[in-house]
């Protein structure tokens, strides 16, 4: 990551960002820019690096921000017209955490509205186009978090990842994407698709970087029950563990009357396979049988002469059988829309957000607010998420998927007996043209076949590039760990990217 | 009885945590402004959390001992979902599938049990006022930490009903588990209810009459509802499965919402908050400080006390309290609930209570007559005046005067004199003719002569012997 310091100002660097963004304004990244608070605060950064005060670890660096985070600065969207007039009072824990280093939000990024989608098409402002080909789809639905990357705008961007929204983005636009562990960064903060599902990540050109970004903003937070207890750096010897002890001191880690301030009443998941913390260096890579079925050409070459690179390179490779994985798209189909229906039953046009007008009725406060404030991908999830928990179907739906899901889980669990990572592809083919799905819901949510097991499964998964088609698209594999393995997993893609 | 009449009670009981349910707000929202005791997370900003407050747990566990039930150490949270201004998140959360508190029972007076089918923690929901045209919303109350406690079909009679809300009131209050304000809504109670011929096997439809919220609401909503229930079966009619409403004021019940109305409530895990798991050290630690209960007061109290005095005095926790700690537990008691109760400002008294000193003293100076009955209640309500607080009964009947004089010696003397009197000849003449009934004169003027503290039986013994 390159930070200001005495040679580079952190006011030029938001200054030559802004520039960027302003220059590819056609590929619509940005939902808004914030260019008034970002100049002001890369002016501070530089008078605390003047004074020869501690800057922070992320001084000046420009990033970009799902447009899911709540923040002071600027309205939170969710790419939505319900949210569009939304201002929130409070911050995200994890934009906090950035902002804390010295990070500089330079504008809010274009996502699938309320993150729902795989291509960004579903957003209220409009589609965010490819990083290499404007007739293509950044991908989704951190889509504008992956091309603000890719264009070299930012240095990183957050974004969310339910169902492959991180991963999936990032290898139609060659950059490396990371979804984290369940409850490894705090969702407090930030617009909830699928609850269970939902993890905060990143984008960044190098997984070094994201290492760092995960370093600073992992970590248990009371105000996410859901939050695991610190394991992210006790794991290889770790060079910025002083911050953590540091941190670990603020005001922000105290607890109140409500948060579990120790395990005896038992109200955090306790996970009992916690890695090892000794040196680790990956022998076995897994690749999943059947994983190859269905996918393009120029994917499944890159993933099979990845294989190929990883054997000549000393690796084990070991195929694994994993047959309830073919059920993960259906089981996430179920989930995934029911607590999506549940979570958006708060936009209601009562509190904030959008309101029809010519209300006659409370009913029309709710119908017409929501209809008209909902994308027709948010209704379509909405009506499938309350039909598959209405009474009579949830045995058949969502218990059903809910017990196929712990199954999963356990799959994975014995195949990393087998294994340290698994390498599969991300999305069967690269960035499709704007367009071409967007009214086939199905063919839509095929898309995220081989991105949401390991949401189902509460894994970390790192989406890195592997090259171009002849036609210049980027391509994108996935590396997969068991829980908690998130630095490893970062440490091997560092090693990977190192050897080639 | 023509009909058989079954009742099942559901009771909202908020519990009396500093802050809310699932956010750090005060919980307290009595003579606040509108909407000034809310959270982002109560207001359900997008991005906001729930985070469970531990003391809230602690409570509901104290009420699931209150209420003889066994505490499950895995529980869990489930969304209720339905839409209404009054829910800001558009659902509710609430414990459907794990409940916190198992099965229990309460025992009412009459030795009758209900069961309790499980109690569960869950969140109230805020306050709508309607003024024609438009409603306000008050979110104060909304993420108020409650438990609702589900009893079985067990009760079969309006008194039983009444009886047992007001023994789950006492459980609950006794626990301090609720303040157990019933006009602030702190307790409410949704009534089942449903007639069947006698020996029927199957029970009838029910109606539920929701949010009553005093136990006298509660008796009369059933006699009234039986009286419209078995008109419609007297006349071969089938009684509509439906929430309805009571007033107090009109004393009927309404229909206000029918079965087919009913919502789906479409239960959901939630996915915000991890398993509640608790450990048998962690319960035992809170039940073991629960105070006395009702059942453990009746237990304690049996046969040293007339029934229907320890059921008065039950209402009021602090005098079963310091009637724990008396030795004479019957004089104490008669005072509490003859004298103390009838007070007007009773309610306020019974935050101060004597000492079981000053009170035992009392009763051991009644018991040898230092004390008439008019003297000890004066004594006794003087122990309440706040600048009495500190000193010995004895020294406060000494200050009003009442202590009586039991002394033979002094008391024949002050006989003597009454004899001599002049004044007194014709009685005493007449005593001796053999009109026994004018003792009671000359006791008086033994009592005047010794300015009230002769205790009269003594004196009129003295006066007999003398007179003989």
């Amino acid at each position: 990551m390159k930070i200001a310091d005495k040679t580079t100002s952190a006011v030029s660097m938001v200054k030559e960002a802004l520039e960027k963004a302003k220059q590819y304004e056609d590929y619509h990244i940005f939902v808004s820019l914030n260019e008034e608070n970002a100049l002001k605060k890369a002016k501070e950064i530089d008078e605390k690096i003047a004074r020869g005060e501690n800057p922070g670890l992320l001084a000046g660096v420009p990033y970009a921000l799902k447009d899911n985070f709540l923040s002071e600065e600027g309205n939170t969207t969710a790419s939505s017209k319900i949210l569009e007039p939304f201002h929130a009072p409070i911050t995200a824990t994890a934009v906090e955490k950035l902002e804390k280093e010295g990070a500089i939000m330079l504008g809010r990024v274009n996502l699938d509205s309320f993150a729902h989608g795989s291509s960004t098409e579903n957003s209220y402002f409009g589609p965010t186009k490819n990083s290499k080909d404007k007739t293509r789809v950044a991908g989704g639905s951190s889509g504008g978090s992956a091309v603000s990357v890719a264009l070299d705008i930012v240095q990183f961007a957050t974004g969310t990842d339910t169902g492959g929204s991180i991963r999936q983005p990032a290898s139609f636009n060659g950059v490396y994407g990371f979804k984290p562990t369940y409850g490894t960064i705090s969702r407090y903060g930030v617009v909830a698709m699928a609850s269970s599902l939902d993890c905060v990540g990143f984008f960044a050109s190098d997984p070094e970087d994201i290492d760092l970004l995960m370093t600073i903003c992992s970590g248990q937070d009371p105000k996410d029950q859901t939050t695991l207890p610190d394991f992210y750096d006790q794991q290889i010897g770790d060079p910025r563990r002083a911050i953590r002890v540091m941190r670990a001191g603020s005001p922000g880690a105290e607890l109140g009357e409500g948060a579990p301030s120790d395990d005896s009443w038992g109200s955090t998941q306790q996970d009992p396979n916690t890695p090892a913390t000794s040196q680790f260096a990956a022998q076995k890579i897994g690749i999943v049988k059947d994983f190859d079925k269905g996918l393009s050409p120029e994917i499944k070459q890159a993933y099979e002469q990845e294989i190929e690179t990883l054997k000549e390179q000393g690796y084990e490779i070991v195929e694994l059988d994993m047959p309830t994985l073919k059920y993960a798209l259906p089981v996430y189909y179920i989930i995934q829309p029911a607590e999506v229906a549940s979570n958006l039953s708060r936009h209601d046009g009562i509190r904030y957000g959008f309101r029809a007008e010519n209300i006659e009725s409370l009913e029309d406060i709710y119908g017409k607010s929501r209809s008209e404030g909902f994308m027709p991908e948010n209704k379509r999830r909405i009506m499938i998420g309350n039909f598959v928990l209405s009474s009579g179907f949830y045995d058949a739906y969502f218990l059903k998927a809910a017990k196929a899901r712990t199954l999963i889980i356990k799959e994975y669990d014995e195949a990393f007996e087998k294994c340290d990572f698994i390498l599969t592809p991300v999305s069967p083919n690269p960035a499709f043209k704007l367009g071409e799905k967007v009214s086939d819901p199905l063919s839509m949510y095929m898309e995220d076949v081989l991105s949401v097991p390991l949401n189902l499964a509460g894994l970390p998964g790192l989406a890195f590039p592997v090259g171009k088609t002849a036609d210049g698209l980027d391509l994108g594999l996935q590396l997969v760990g068991p829980r908690r393995s998130d630095k490893r997993l970062l440490t091997f893609a560092k090693e990977l990217k190192e050897q080639k | 009885m023509k009909y058989e009449i079954t009742i099942g009670i559901e009771c909202h009981v908020q519990l009396k945590t500093k802050t809310k349910l699932f956010s750090e707000v005060d919980n307290d929202a009595r003579d606040k402004e509108p909407n000034s005791c809310v959270s982002p997370v109560d207001y359900a900003l997008p991005g906001m959390l729930p985070r469970l407050n531990k003391e809230a747990v602690k409570l509901a566990i104290r009420a699931g001992y209150a209420l003889n039930s066994k505490i499950n150490l895995y529980s869990r949270f489930d969304r209720k979902h339905y839409f209404y201004p009054d829910l800001p998140k558009g659902y509710q959360i609430s414990q459907f599938y794990h409940p916190i508190i198992g099965e229990g029972y309460m025992e009412l007076p009459n030795g009758t049990k209900v069961r309790i089918e499980h109690a569960h923690m869950e969140e109230d929901a805020g306050k709508l006022t309607h003024f024609g045209s438009y409603s306000l919303v008050d979110l104060n109350r909304a993420g108020t930490p409650l438990i609702e406690i589900v009893s079985m079909p067990d009760i079969h009679s309006a008194a039983d009903a009444r009886d047992y809300c007001k023994e789950l009131w006492r459980a609950m209050t006794y626990a301090g588990v609720t303040y157990g304000d019933l006009y602030n809504g702190n307790m409410r109670f949704d009534v089942n209810i449903s007639l069947a011929k006698p020996g029927a096997k199957e029970l009838g439809r029910r109606a539920e009459i929701k949010n009553l919220n005093s136990f006298r609401s509660v008796e009369r909503a059933v006699e009234y509802e039986y009286d419209r229930q078995s008109k419609i079966l007297d006349e071969g009619g089938t009684v509509k499965q439906e929430t309805r409403g009571w007033s107090d004021a009109s004393g009927k019940t309404t229909s206000q919402r029918s079965k087919e109305e009913a919502q789906d409530y479409r239960y959901m895990p939630e996915p915000d908050l991890p398993p509640l798991r608790l450990t048998e050290d962690f319960v035992k630690e809170e039940q073991d400080k629960v105070p006395l209960l009702p059942r453990d007061y009746r237990k304690s109290f049996k046969g040293k006390l007339p029934e229907d005095t320890l059921e008065v005095l039950l209402d009021y926790q602090p005098l079963m309290d310091s009637l724990s700690k008396v030795k004479d537990v019957k004089r104490i008691s008669n005072l509490y609930a003859s004298v103390l109760l009838a007070e007007e400002k009773s309610y306020e008294m019974l935050n101060d209570l004597p000492s079981a000193k000053q009170l035992d003293d009392l009763a051991e100076m009644a018991e040898k007559q230092e004390l008439s009955s008019t003297g000890m209640k004066e004594v006794f309500m003087k122990l309440f005046d706040p600048q009495m607080k500190n000193k010995a009964t004895r020294d406060i009947a000494k200050e009003l005067n009442v202590i009586q004089e039991n002394d033979t010696g002094a008391l024949e003397k002050i006989v003597d004199e009454v004899l001599s009197d002049p004044a007194c000849a014709k009685a005493i003449a007449d005593y001796k003719s053999g009109q026994e009934k004018v003792l009671g004169f000359l006791v008086g003027q033994v009592m005047k002569a010794s300015k009230g503290k002769a205790n009269p039986g003594t004196a009129g013994q003295i006066l007999k012997e003398k007179l003989a």
